[in-house]
């Protein structure tokens, strides 16, 4: 499987986690949305950090784009492939929905 | 080592001081939950650690050695394997402010919970 795939499945699973089987619902709220807004903006920032400098990089058959290491264009967003923006998105959610999760169950946060 | 190898440390490092003063900030609660907090980034951490051990053996992605610490663990970057205990963390404690600031009320009384134990 490519990256790319990888990420349109991840993305996937990580709202089926939130929205059926933990039941968080957080993509429905304006609270987690917010949050992630905030993430994403750093995101690109710390990310641009990592793919900008090379210190990682990506193999050009599994991406959209090229090897070529662009600001924006050619399947990059801030140096970074976009599948990354993907990437990002199912791990601050999956990392949220969890946390509520185990809050909820613990009756630790009532929310 | 030479300055290089620390920078994607130190884009780690920018991420905690980044989120970190958010506890006191919001008197956030994240940190006195520990087994809370482990458990998210167990269970968050391993299923994307998967995915990036898979990733880095295809050949998906690969990581300067000039610019990481030298330490390898399964062929991942130490760095590689903190990075998936600090964005759950970074993410839960942005979360956290923001259902404070959103809490009804937070605009005119800034929080000042105290807790009766």
């Amino acid at each position: 499987m490519t990256y790319t795939a990888i990420t349109v499945v991840a993305v996937l699973a990580a709202v089926a986690l939130d929205r059926w089987a933990a039941r968080t619902r957080l993509t429905t709220s304006g609270t987690w949305w917010a949050s992630y807004g905030i993430i994403v903006v750093f995101q690109l920032l710390t990310n641009g950090w990592l793919t900008g400098r090379r210190i990682v990089r990506y193999d050009a058959d599994t991406i959209l784009g090229s090897d070529r290491v662009t600001f924006v264009g050619e399947g990059r967003l801030v140096y970074a492939p976009v599948e990354d923006l993907g990437f990002g998105f199912a791990l601050v959610l999956t990392s949220c929905a969890v946390w509520v999760w185990l809050g909820r169950r613990s009756g630790e946060d009532g929310s | 080592m030479s300055v290089p190898h620390w920078s994607d440390i130190a884009m780690l490092a920018f991420c905690l001081v980044g989120t970190l003063p958010l506890v006191p900030a919001f008197r956030l609660r994240v940190l006195r939950q520990p087994t809370r907090l482990l458990l998210t980034v167990v269970a968050v951490g391993s299923p994307f650690l998967v995915w990036d051990l898979y990733a880095t053996r295809s050949g998906h992605w690969r990581f300067d050695a000039a610019q990481t610490l030298p330490w390898r663990v399964a062929g991942l970057p130490l760095e590689e394997i903190a990075f998936f205990v600090v964005i759950p963390l970074v993410a839960v404690l942005t979360y956290e402010a923001v259902r404070v600031v959103r809490r009804p009320g937070a605009a005119r009384r800034p929080p000042q919970r105290r807790e009766v134990r």
